[in-house]
């Protein structure tokens, strides 16, 4: 017997090793992968019909399966600030057309098909394409609708489709009563800042997707800001009416009695006045990054 | 190395003659029926469709024989005692073990070339020529039989000291876990903590990654496949299948026999 | 040569049981003995007293908890051992994909025999065994005493010095016990050293030079088959017919049992000729005399019926 300790000793030195060398050898191939990376993007087939052919009786787990690579790849895009969003349609694609009843794919996909890039894919017209086809395959669920005239109302500006379809989801029996009150304001009024807030916070409130809820959110506070903005802005005229020059600090709303407090953006930063004497987001809130993306969509 | 060569060879002998290789007819009619009737349904992309179908059943008819027979290699001898006579010649275990592992290895090598060979027959139908580009199918094919190697030998690992039901389930949940290896370590949004997301990190470059192998889409889009990764994945799958085989032979050369 | 082929020493082997193997019974305890070069050595005892536990364990099929064993001077955990040695298991099953010739052939080529080498000892061994005509038919289609007969040809296809035989005989028709008979006693003439384990008591006398009686995994006698308790003669019986009436041996005929025409008559071993005698005077036809024997279960009975009674002693004087 040659101490079997000893002996077991090195077993474990032995496996230790053999699997730093696997460790090591994984780092160099992820490097040499790396460069084929552009090709885990790419999906060998894009028919989402012989997709479902293929997946014989198992094709709502295939489309569960292919809903978790869209939620995948779109929080790996976001995680990796990458704006190219190519495979969100033909993965939703495909997940819709493998089970057409996945409610969540088509407003999670709407969305952020239609939301400009860095957010989406920039592709309002996708975002329609893919509703229209939930609206078909799922003729009793009204929030489509709510979805549809989003898209036309925020991507679009197209208000007389947006009221459209709001008019056309109010029909459903099971329609909540608002529907019907947006289709004739976004008729009357086209964008306001009311309506705005109003959608968002349905969406905000209804959203179950983690993702989507976090986009409504983000938007409601940059429309409160720009509520505030405004507000502000018209304080600043008064306070030049009575003292016959702009005010150069918030501060100074506040000595001459026009505020009670210093105000905050939704983010907690106060706001400032800029070089041309409107108010602003405060440079070190992160809304601010939000917002110029969404004046360079403007 | 004699003796492991005298297993192997009975053990391919064996996968021969129950009828294992019949798969191949299998293949054959798939690869037929696909290359009739692909261009039917999608213009266009024929060649892709073939490439990719041809891939996927080398790769799944591969993973089958795989799984259901190394689970077996080593406890159907146990259960059967035909091992008995053997141990008492001089034959250490871990020669029965390498020999094992080698022949349904060599079993599988064979399979696999022919289904590649008949994979290249059907793309010769589809597309009148082959060009140089398709060369990167035989890469993936070879990558294709890495893998199954590592496979096999975790099967084995699995059949020294369990039932073959339960090695089945091990086996392929390994397989399974292996395929979303780098899914862990992307996890940048659903990771509860940092000590998870860590513990993810770790696990992940220990488990298995199957893949490393899959270079599917390259080869269905005829891309080329740099020379690096053909040589760190065959060392990978060496270097892993050898520690595997290495702790198999461990807990085999320990294991008292019923 | 003379010394011992085989020395075992305190071998002892627990067998996990039970939930998660936590408990653990004891199969056989301290073992140590040594069969000498050259001899026929029988393993006795009832089923599951140790006789395939210290085989398995001197082929290497199995490690012991404790204690030590050297075939031919090497130690058991020595591959060069099993050069030297023949094993036919217990029931012996071989894979039912190959022929007789090629199973043997496959187990040919873990010694080093050359390739004519080979295919010259298994023609022989086929011939040996009686399946030359069997040769090319797969071993799925073989019955029980056919494949027993493959396991003796590949246990003694390389010559080996030593031959470890589990239970040769099971499960073989009184033909094939002859001729598993035969083989041994040829091996022994070849001067080989033969160890084999059985439940029969005729076959052990027949055969051995020595036997070792094994029950509850500890050894309870070794010596020549004569030697040991049980196994000596308890009386004659003389089997004999009656041309006549017997009128002039009345008295001892008087003693015997009669069925059909035979009668059976028993007696101690001083009184067999005298009573031989007198049979034959009165005209009787013997036509057989053997020996009784108690039968080797009885006595198997017997000892573990002692090692009860002993265990409940050392409780009572325990407590």
């Amino acid at each position: 017997m040659n101490s079997p300790n000893s002996k077991n000793w090195l077993l474990l030195v032995l496996l230790l090793l053999g699997f730093a060398g696997v460790w090591q050898l994984q780092q160099q191939i992820d490097r040499e992968r790396a460069a084929l990376h552009q090709e885990r993007d790419e999906l060998v087939l894009r028919s989402g019909k012989l997709i479902k052919a293929m997946s014989l009786e198992f094709a709502p787990l295939m489309a569960d399966i292919y809903w978790t690579r869209v939620v995948q790849y779109y929080g790996d895009k976001r995680a990796r600030h990458d704006p190219n969003f190519e495979l969100l349609w033909p993965l939703l694609d495909i997940t819709t057309t493998l089970d057409p009843n996945l409610l969540v794919s088509y407003r999670f996909g709407s969305t952020f098909l239609s939301e400009p890039s860095p957010r989406g894919a920039g592709h309002p017209e996708l975002g329609i394409e893919l509703l229209e086809r939930g609206i078909k395959a799922n003729p009793e669920y009204w929030r489509f609708y709510e979805d549809l005239g989003f898209i036309y109302y925020f991507e679009l500006k197209d208000y007389a489709k947006a009221s459209a379809a709001f008019a056309e989801g109010s029909k459903n029996p099971d329609a909540q009563i608002w529907m019907k009150i947006m289709a004739a304001k976004i008729a009357a009024e086209g964008e306001s800042l009311a309506t705005s807030i109003f959608l968002w916070t349905e969406v905000y409130q209804t959203a179950k997707d983690p993702k989507v809820k976090e986009n409504a959110l983000t938007h409601l506070q940059l429309l409160r800001a720009t509520q505030d903005c405004k507000q502000l802005d018209a304080l600043a005229d008064e306070f030049q009416k009575r003292t016959g020059r702009r005010p150069l600090r918030i501060g100074e709303l506040v000595q001459a009695g026009l505020l009670s407090s210093l105000p905050v953006d939704p983010m907690g930063y106060a706001y400032v006045f800029g070089p041309d004497g409107r108010t602003e987001l405060n440079l070190d809130s992160p809304l601010l990054e939000q917002q110029l993306l969404e004046k360079d969509q403007k | 190395m004699r003796r492991a060569g005298a297993v192997a060879l009975n053990t391919f002998r064996e996968a021969v003659r129950d009828r294992v290789l019949y798969n191949l007819v299998f293949f054959a009619l798939l690869m037929m029926a696909a290359a009739i009737f692909v261009g039917g349904i999608s213009i266009g992309i024929e060649e892709m469709v073939i490439k990719s179908l041809g891939l996927s059943a080398i790769s799944v008819i591969g993973l089958l024989i795989a799984v259901f027979i190394g689970v077996g290699l080593v406890y159907k001898e146990m259960e059967k005692r035909t091992l008995y006579a053997l141990l008492a010649k001089p034959v250490r275990r871990w020669e029965f073990l390498l020999g094992k592992f080698g022949g349904l290895v060599l079993t599988l090598a064979v399979n696999t070339l022919a289904m590649a060979a008949g994979l290249f027959l059907a793309l010769l139908y589809v597309k009148h020529r082959l060009e140089s580009a398709d060369g990167v199918l035989l890469i993936a094919v070879y990558f294709i039989l890495l893998k199954l190697m590592l496979v096999v030998a975790l099967a084995l690992l699995f059949s020294c000291y369990t039932t073959p039901l339960l090695a089945i389930l091990y086996t392929s949940a390994l397989y399974i876990a292996g395929l979303f290896v780098e899914e862990m370590r992307t996890f940048h949004f659903a990771a509860p903590n940092p000590a998870m997301e860590a513990l993810l990190r770790g696990l992940s470059y220990l488990l298995p990654n199957f893949e490393n192998f899959n270079v599917m889409a390259a080869a269905a889009h005829g891309r080329a496949i740099p020379g690096a990764l053909i040589i760190e994945n065959t060392a990978y799958s060496a270097l892993y299948s050898g520690i595997v085989l290495f702790v198999a032979a461990a807990v085999f050369s320990r294991r008292n026999l019923k | 040569m003379p010394g011992a082929a085989i020395q075992i020493e305190n071998l002892t082997k627990d067998y996990p049981f039970g939930f998660l193997h936590l408990k653990k019974k004891r199969s056989l305890e301290g073992l140590t003995m040594e069969v000498e070069s050259g001899e026929v050595f029988g393993f006795l005892g009832p089923n599951g007293a140790g006789k395939s536990t210290t085989i398995k364990l001197l082929v290497g099929l199995i490690f012991p908890e404790a204690g030590t064993a050297r075939i031919l001077g090497k130690p058991i955990t020595d591959i060069e051992m099993h050069g030297d040695i023949g094993y036919l298991p217990e029931q012996p099953y071989f894979y039912d994909y190959l022929t007789a010739a090629e199973v043997l052939d496959y187990f040919a080529r873990f010694h080093n025999l050359t390739a004519a080498d080979r295919g010259e000892r298994v023609e022989r061994m086929l011939k040996k065994v009686g399946l030359e005509t069997a040769r090319k038919i797969q071993l799925r289609k073989y019955s029980k005493g056919m494949l027993q007969r493959v396991g003796l040809a590949q246990a003694i296809l390389h010559d080996p010095k030593v031959v470890i035989l589990d239970e040769p005989m099971s499960g073989l028709d009184p033909i094939g016990r002859r001729e598993v008979r035969d083989i041994i006693l040829e091996l022994k003439r070849e001067g080989k050293t033969v160890l084999f384990s059985t439940h029969i008591l005729s076959d052990a006398e027949m055969l051995c030079d020595r036997v070792g009686v094994i029950v509850g995994g500890k050894l309870r006698g070794i010596g020549a088959p004569g030697e040991i308790v049980g196994m000596k003669a308890q009386g004659m019986e003389i089997l004999f017919e009656l041309a006549g009436d017997g009128r002039n041996a009345a008295a001892i005929i008087g003693k015997a049992t009669k069925t059909g025409d035979r009668y059976r008559l028993q007696v101690s071993e001083q009184e067999l000729f005298a009573a031989l005698e007198q049979l034959q005077g009165a005209g009787a036809k013997i036509l057989s005399v053997a020996q009784i024997k108690a039968s080797l279960e009885d006595y198997f009975m017997n000892l573990i019926e002692a090692d009860r009674a002993q265990a409940a002693a050392v409780e009572v004087s325990g407590t």
